[in-house]
């Protein structure tokens, strides 16, 4: 366990001046997967599931990540996290992360298809109900 | 025309309480499945739960929800109900979508009794077996404190509203009668409770309807805490300078006692008449839980494993959501983000592999101060394998002020986190 990491860590910080090439590049463990699914996942809540948000992508709505280029997601983060862009929220989500995670984020983002979401139709709220 | 599979599962709950997805349910049960996961509260956390269990296993996990609500009904997004900016008919979704994109099974009824022994849970209308469960009923009211406040009929006359439906909207009506300065009173029970910026943002949104409808009228918050628990600054920041002399805020008076009949309440230092009365009782984590003895014998939350958020008392149970003893603040990005650490160490346990040895969230939580503008405070929450506990990692955060843009950005957050739970 402790060694899948070691070389997780390695070969992550190699690639990262490298970002951008097919990650073929990248020797994914299963494990690094995993880790990186659910980080990922935790974006969902302003991002969309798999990185397709719902809305426009209109200026004050949340973008979606998928399909999206992967330099892109990684200048946009390490600018956040080095405090050269200015954001709402995102600088406070991307000094929490590690470059490897940025890179891992980026292309897992960048390998999902976009697919068009939409928020559910809300109802109205029963009687009798608590 | 019935597969073996369906077969066993309709033995043990009657036709009529169930709801089967088809497409995916159907398609996936010519294969035997890797086993049954039995998911208790379609709320925030067991809904993410088991879209994501279903979605990572392939289909391979059969997923079965025992929820007693028919509605899904949001608490985030509650406050803006009572200052007058939503209506509770907005926050309310059915479960449809969710069931059918992703094969989940449903029955809708109350869970009664757990037997971990047999690894059966019990429901008004039958029993489910399952090989792991998933307990996520969010919060119990701790009834051994107020027991004034604690029937139907008083909560009439004194809703607590911390579980959003018709409380929020019977808090909302009584505010509406009330006469220009009337005094609203409102208190915070000691921390932890189910989200913490929670009460402040109520107090602003009351505070933000007086003083468009009834200018002459008090907000006073009795915190039994020592201070603001959550984006204090921001908070004392926004009564003083949207709200002057309007909102009297409290430290350290916790309710002791409540006259019902009066809607006075007693604290250590002071009685106070309200003419509408918002007591958010004392909180512990929820019934299923109890009935599953996973709480600490002196803290009345459920301690963990964070690499699975399998119960610490009792194998092959897992907790999420507004139940657990995290030291995190419970929300509902944070019980999503439980929810989906749980479901992909399950799909890799059932699997017979194991679980990410270092899992990462991030959570946040958005602030109305008014009818447009909201403040955040957000963090990455980082698994520390010395403690075995999740710790926030440096860099996170407040705003630097409440904004509009900041107002937009929390409904593009509702409306992401209710498509990513329920569709
Ligand atoms: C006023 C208010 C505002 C909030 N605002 C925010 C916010 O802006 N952002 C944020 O992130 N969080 C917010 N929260 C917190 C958020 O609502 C909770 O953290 C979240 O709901 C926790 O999810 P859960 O799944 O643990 O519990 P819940 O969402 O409450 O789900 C529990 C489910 O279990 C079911 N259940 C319980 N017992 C049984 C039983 N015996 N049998 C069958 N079913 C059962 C219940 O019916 C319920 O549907 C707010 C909360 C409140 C009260």
């Amino acid at each position: 366990m402790k060694a899948s990491i070691l070389i997780f860590a390695l070969i992550s910080s190699l690639v990262w001046s490298v970002v951008g090439h097919a990650t073929e590049d990248f020797i994914f463990s299963e494990r690094d997967t995993l880790h990186i699914r659910t980080l990922a996942a935790s974006c969902a809540v302003c991002h969309g599931t798999l990185g397709n948000a719902v809305g426009e992508n209109k200026p004050m709505e949340t973008v979606s990540l998928a399909g999206q280029d992967p330099n892109l997601i990684v200048g946009r983060l390490m600018d956040y996290r080095a405090g050269k862009r200015t954001s709402t929220v995102m600088h406070h989500h991307a000094k929490g992360l590690t470059v490897d995670e940025i890179n891992l984020l980026a292309q897992h983002f960048a390998q999902q298809k976009v697919v068009k979401r939409y928020p559910p139709q809300s109802q109205v709220l029963k009687e009798g109900s608590r | 025309m019935m597969n073996t599979n369906r077969r066993d599962f309709l033995k043990t709950v009657t036709a009529a309480s169930l709801m089967l997805a088809q497409s995916v349910a159907f398609a996936m049960a010519r294969k035997p499945p890797m086993g049954r996961v039995v998911v208790i509260g379609g709320g925030y956390a067991g809904t993410t739960a088991a879209k994501y269990l279903r979605m990572w296993s392939l289909g391979g996990i059969e997923v079965v929800v025992v929820e007693r609500a028919s509605q899904f009904v949001s608490c985030p997004m509650s406050n803006l109900v009572l200052g007058g900016v939503k209506s509770i008919h907005d926050l309310t979704f059915g479960y449809d979508l969710v069931k059918k994109h992703h094969g989940i099974k449903w029955v809708q009824d109350e869970v009664t009794a757990i037997d971990t022994a047999s690894k059966t849970v019990k429901m008004n209308r039958g029993e489910l077996t399952y090989d792991r469960l998933i307990v996520a009923p969010g919060v119990d009211f701790s009834d051994d404190q107020l027991p004034e406040l604690q029937s139907p009929k008083v909560q009439q006359l004194i809703p607590h509203a911390w579980k959003a439906g018709w409380q929020t909207v019977n808090l909302r009506q009584q505010l509406e009668a009330m006469r220009d300065g009337g005094v609203f009173v409102m208190s915070v029970p000691k921390a932890p409770y189910r989200c913490p910026p929670g009460p402040y943002e109520r107090a602003c949104q009351v505070a933000s309807y007086f003083k468009a409808h009834k200018p002459n009228s008090k907000v006073i918050v009795l915190d039994a805490n020592l201070e603001v628990t959550s984006k204090k600054g921001l908070f004392m920041k926004a009564w003083a300078e949207l709200y002057p002399g309007m909102v009297e805020y409290r430290p350290d008076h916790a309710v002791l006692s409540v006259d019902v009949t009066t809607r006075t309440v007693r604290t250590e230092f002071d009685k106070i008449k309200a003419d509408v009365l918002n007591v958010i009782p004392p909180q512990r984590a929820g019934k299923p839980a109890q009935m599953a003895d996973l709480l600490e014998p002196d803290y009345p939350w459920c301690e963990v494993d964070f690499l699975t958020y399998e119960s610490k008392r009792v194998p092959f149970v897992h907790v999420i959501g507004d139940s657990v003893a995290s030291g995190l603040p419970k929300s509902a990005h944070v019980a999503t983000s439980q929810a989906r650490i749980c479901a992909s160490a399950i799909v890799e346990i059932m699997q017979g592999g194991e679980p990410d040895p270092m899992p990462v969230f991030a959570n946040t939580c958005y602030s109305f101060v008014d009818d447009k503008q909201a403040m955040h405070v957000a963090n990455v929450f980082r698994y520390d394998a010395a403690k075995k506990i999740m710790v926030p990692t440096e860099g996170g955060g407040v705003s630097a002020k409440p904004s509009e843009q900041e107002g937009a950005y929390a409904m593009s957050w509702a409306n992401n986190i209710w498509s990513d739970v329920l569709t």
